[in-house]
């Protein structure tokens, strides 16, 4: 860990403007930053505070969605009952993720920047690009038993780490940040990126710039989705394949389908193909397999991960399966429904 | 039964434990946390390389940062001891011990190459990241099965290694064999990962002489070794260690940090704690890597014809490590044709160590696969296969079991899980869209016995302190020492302080293997016995005494009072008897070894702890996910004195032993030698979530001739066939067999 000057931002304005000075990185949460600090991955010489600003809060939208301060715990985000009534996909995603303790000090907007877990990119003594631009990547030909099977590049092939994050590209949340330039509102899908020839860019923001709010559509799945986690034992491990799914279903067939994975690229994984596919139709098995198989159109596997592909198609047959039935993956009883 | 803290406890009562509040409020001190005044502060610099040469160290930068004092290279250290035997101690395998920052040579990743020394932690740790190191790698090989190719048979074994003899005429009794199966088991290096990292504080004293706080299962070990390589005194180095936060074997050997604790302390003349990382934990010891071939064979009843058990286990480049692995499967059923072969596989690693029943979670674990494959090969009930091959005495050696309630451990086990209601079939139970699996294995484990000191001191306030140099690494000795004092003397735990954990108290050996119970517990009922014959003594003294003329046979100790069995009426107090005799308090020292109350003629006899574990499984087929939703582990293992911690003993056990069969794993890069996965979030033990109904069954085994007070020990036969029991359970639910330890995701879904 290096030396660095800690500062408490007096609001996000104040934040944004020391935020877009180099080598400096916000501390909200701080459960995986100061970890990264202690594994000298990150070495910031200054850390600005923004855990105590006032973007805490969950609001209700005037059209009828919900208002998620960046920094409200993952706790009590899960926990809140609108989210729980009127956005149960996100709330059962979020309880996926990590342990009690950590979800009662991480925040929302801690959550979207968390970085990869690849085993590389946390040991400075390998190469990693995301770590040390042009080093090369170490998972590649290494152990990748947690890597990414699609949207990979030859620079890197880590993941993001997030279940909630799944949740909310299912949802289709607007992420509002705030930089030096004024406010401005991504697209979920738009927030994170593949890694291409810039792995050690997670995502779109600039310089500066801090998420100050994510906003969830009033449109939502309040009866048929599941968040389905597959993992290497049954609690606080990370997803292997994680699948969110939302649907709405009208005279037996379904109306509307939104379905992310997690766990398999560098953001949660979309494909529009696949949702329309769904549209329209009566759940069947074939019909999911066809959903499964266009999500995974161009899935690789890197060695050790290559089972991934097979348990990602299994596992999203079985989400949507969960999703039409209206039985929803319970977080506790971790028996799959 | 409750226990009330003003009546003295009883030996076989729940005793809660007495060190627990300590350990609840923060109170009780792990090696790190002894508050040190003007203490300096160690930050350890690991290898990046395998295997090779440092050809530069580039410390400038480091040197630069203010509040550095120092950085301790292989360049710059004092003298040291040169012969391999300073470094060699009571637990060290034959070889040439590691020996950090001597020289240039890298044996290992991660290996520790330099100690930066500063004023505070964080200024050790950031001057550390700004160390550069050049290096000339080597070729280097930590993949098991390329070092296959050079496996062997070490001259010189281990100390405690017994090796394994051979019966019969294998060949000729797998030709007779009406069923036959051949398969190969594999399981890979786990990592003992304790709570508590590896930790030292020394203290230094003066030129002289150093105290060391340190993470250890043995004060006295690690007293003999800093001593040896420092040339000091061993009566001026002394090794505290009254708490350890969980070792699993990883404490039985001094590990890197103490001696670069002692050594930062002797060179600079100042106090220095040294704290390994997680990853760094993942540098030193670790449970060998295992290659098991097991070959049965049985006749048309069900009894086996042949067995023949090969394992090799991987070792260092530098030591021979060796672990007791085929000699369970040749001892535990009845066979007359058994063979073995066991080798060791160099690697360029750490030396593996013990690491909760060495050996036995290995080999009698894998050994339970094959049997469970031979019932099924035999078309037989897995336990009702194992019944009909029951040997009552060691298969092996040929020699009596002290005790062996086995079968009891088998009717009681079965009975509580409902085995009678498992149907034969893999397959053919479910619950919903789950199938469902029930499994079984047997356990088994030494029943050991060292030599133990112990001192004890009466006051006349009634008050009494026992001492033995002896650790609890969380198992619970301080509980039961108390209560084996407090049952012998008729003293209140409440007013009894056990003191444990420092070198300079009465000689005690490692706590490991499981002996810690019989031994030190045997230790301390001897000095407590020595203690109330003194008392009787002194009470002859008082005036007109009730107890003129009584033996000690004829009294008992009972809160407080020397009493007549005879006549209870007839009692003097310790107060009373002390006065009379003059004494202000008193004392007691003795030694127990296998070499008194007749121990020598057991020699002849095999001492053994057993178990049979049941566990059910649930697996959904389609995601390749597996659950254990219960276990049932019944325990033979003689006189249990506190059923409370015993039985936490075991829980620990079989928790270890799903996580064995289900998770455990460490994930090796071998372009670059080194392990990946080295923190406790990629290295995956159970989790609550992963951890249902356990029911723990002590089986009544009275055992007289096994140790003193009839204790086998209990710190390891939980963990040893669970792994075994969860994998039978598997193909019970899905039909696969599964050879290869953990059973992922992944294996199942293929």
């Amino acid at each position: 860990m290096n030396r660095f000057s800690y500062h408490r931002a007096g609001d996000i304005a104040e934040a944004a403007q020391m935020g877009a000075e180099p080598d400096t990185r916000f501390l909200a949460g701080g459960t995986n930053l100061v970890d990264l600090m202690k594994a000298n991955v990150e070495r910031p010489t200054r850390l600005v505070d923004i855990s105590r600003l006032s973007q805490n809060t969950i609001e209700d939208l005037p059209e009828g969605g919900l208002r998620l301060g960046a920094f409200a715990t993952n706790a009590d985000t899960a926990y809140d009952e609108r989210v729980e009534q009127r956005y149960p996909l996100l709330s059962s995603a979020i309880l996926a993720g990590a342990s009690p303790q950590l979800r009662n000090a991480a925040t929302n907007g801690g959550n979207l920047n968390q970085r990869t877990r690849c085993y590389y990119f946390y040991d400075t003594e390998t190469p990693c690009n995301k770590r040390e631009p042009g080093s090369g990547c170490s998972a590649i030909g290494g152990v990748n038993r947690i890597h990414a099977i699609l949207g990979t590049s030859e620079a890197c092939i880590a993941t993001h780490p997030s279940d909630m994050c799944v949740a909310l590209a299912a949802l289709e949340a607007e992420v509002r940040v705030q930089g030096p330039a004024g406010e401005r509102v991504i697209a979920f899908a738009d927030y994170h990126r593949l890694p291409g020839d810039e792995p050690w860019k997670d995502n779109t923001l600039q310089p500066g710039e801090i998420v100050t709010a994510i906003d969830l559509p009033a449109d939502s799945f309040t009866e048929n989705y599941t968040y389905l986690k597959l993992r290497d034992r049954l609690s606080y491990a990370f997803a292997l394949v994680s699948v969110a799914v939302g649907l709405k279903m009208e005279g037996g067939k379904i109306a509307k389908a939104r379905l992310a994975l997690g766990g398999v690229a560098h953001k949660p994984w979309r494909v529009p193909a696949a949702e329309a596919l769904l549209e329209g139709q009566e759940p069947s098995a074939d019909l999911f397999a066809q959903a499964a198989d266009a999500m995974l159109q161009g899935a690789v596997g890197q060695g050790t991960n290559d089972f991934k592909i097979e348990l990602a198609r299994r596992a999203i047959r079985r989400a949507l399966r969960q999703a039409a039935a209206g039985t929803p993956q319970s977080q506790t009883n971790k028996q799959v429904a | 039964m409750t226990t009330h803290a003003n009546a003295p406890a009883r030996i076989g009562e729940p005793l809660s434990r007495v060190d627990g509040r300590l350990k609840v409020t923060g109170h009780a001190r792990y090696a790190a946390e002894h508050p040190v005044a003007d203490l300096l502060y160690g930050w350890v610099v690991s290898s990046g390389i395998a295997r090779g040469r440092i050809t530069a160290i580039h410390e400038d930068a480091a040197r630069a940062v203010a509040g550095v004092v120092e950085i301790i290279t292989h360049k710059n250290r004092p003298d040291l001891a040169g012969s391999d035997s300073a470094y060699q101690e009571q637990v060290s395998p034959p070889g040439k011990p590691f020996r950090a920052l001597y020289d240039d040579e890298v044996q290992f990743s991660l290996q520790p190459i330099a100690l930066v020394v500063a004023q505070d932690l964080e200024t050790a740790r950031y001057a550390a990241s700004l160390i550069k190191v050049e290096y000339e790698a080597a070729e280097h090989n930590t993949d098991f099965r390329a070092a296959q190719a050079e496996r062997f048979m070490p001259s010189k074994k281990r100390n405690n290694y017994l090796g394994f003899k051979n019966r019969g005429d294998v060949d000729a009794g797998m030709a007779q064999a009406t069923h036959r199966i051949a398969e190969t088991y594999h399981m890979g290096v786990h990592v003992h990962n304790p709570m508590e990292m590896h930790a030292t504080t020394a203290v230094w004293e003066n030129k002289d002489s150093l105290t060391l706080y340190d993470k250890t299962q043995g004060s006295q070990n690690t007293q003999t070794y800093i001593s040896n390589i420092f040339g000091l005194k061993s009566d001026n180095v002394r090794v505290l260690n009254p708490f350890v936060g969980g070792a699993f074997g990883s404490g039985l050997r001094p590990q890197y940090q103490v001696f670069l604790a002692a050594l930062a302390a002797t060179m600079l003349e100042r106090s220095v704690r040294v704290v390994l990382t997680r990853p760094q934990m993942f540098s030193h010891v670790h449970r060998p890597e295992a290659l098991q071939a097991v070959s049965l064979g049985t006749d048309a009843s069900g009894q086996l014809t042949a067995i023949r058990n090969e394992a090799t286990t991987s070792t260092s480049r530098f030591e021979n490590y060796m672990e007791n692995v085929v000699n369970w499967g040749l001892m535990a059923y009845a066979c007359p044709n058994a063979a073995g072969d066991y080798t060791i596989s160099p690697m360029d690693t750490y030396t593996p160590g013990d690491m909760r029943a060495p050996g036995a979670a290995t080999g009698m674990t894998l050994f339970e696969i094959a049997m469970d494959e031979m019932a099924y090969e035999a078309g037989l009930d897995p336990l009702e296969f194992r019944l009909r091959n029951y040997s009552e005495k060691d298969a092996m050696n040929d020699t009596p079991f002290t005790s062996k309630a086995l079968r009891e451990a088998y009717a009681e086990g079965a009975a509580s899980f409902g085995w009678d209601k498992r149907s034969m079939e893999p397959r053919s139970m479910r619950d919903n869209h789950e199938l469902v699996g029930w499994g079984m294995a047997t356990g088994m484990w030494d029943a050991m016995f060292q030599k133990t000191a112990a001192r004890a001191k009466l006051s006349a306030n009634g008050n009494l302190v026992i001492e033995t140099a002896s650790s609890d690494i969380g198992t619970g000795t301080y509980t039961i020492l108390a209560q084996i004092a407090s049952d012998t003397l008729g003293i209140p735990v409440d007013q009894i302080s056990v003191k444990i954990g420092d070198s300079s108290l009465p000689m005690s050996p490692i706590e490991g293997g499981s002996w810690t119970a019989a031994s030190a517990g045997a230790a301390i009922e001897a000095t407590c016995q020595s203690l109330g014959k003194k008392l009787l003594d002194a009470a002859e003294k008082v005036r007109n005494s009730p107890l003129e003329g009584a033996k000690f046979d004829d009294v008992v100790f009972d809160n407080g009072r020397i009493v007549s069995k005879a006549d209870p009426s007839k009692n003097v107090s310790y107060g009373e008897a002390m006065a009379a005799a003059e004494q202000g308090s008193l004392e007691a020292e003795e030694t127990v070894s296998a070499g008194i109350s007749g121990m020598i003629s057991q020699m002849r006899k095999s001492r053994n702890t057993h178990s049979a574990v049941f566990a059910e499984v649930k697996v959904d087929e389609e995601l390749g996910v597996a659950r254990v939703t219960r276990v049932v582990c019944s325990v033979a293992a003689g006189r249990i004195i506190n059923p409370k911690t015993a039985r936490s003993q075991i829980l620990g056990g079989v928790v270890m032993g799903i996580g064995m069969g289900l998770h455990e794993e460490t994930f090796v890069d071998h372009r670059i030698g080194r392990i990946m996965n080295h923190d406790l979030a990629e290295y995956h033990v159970p989790a609550n979530a992963d951890i249902h109904d356990i029911e723990v069954i002590f089986v009544d085994e009275p055992d007289p001739e096994v140790t003193p007070m009839g204790v086998k020990g209990v710190g390891e036969i939980g963990i040893v066939g669970t792994a075994a029991a969860v994998a039978n359970a598997i193909f019970h639910a899905t039909g696969k067999r599964f050879r290869d330890l953990p059973i992922t995701i992944d294996k199942i879904l293929e």
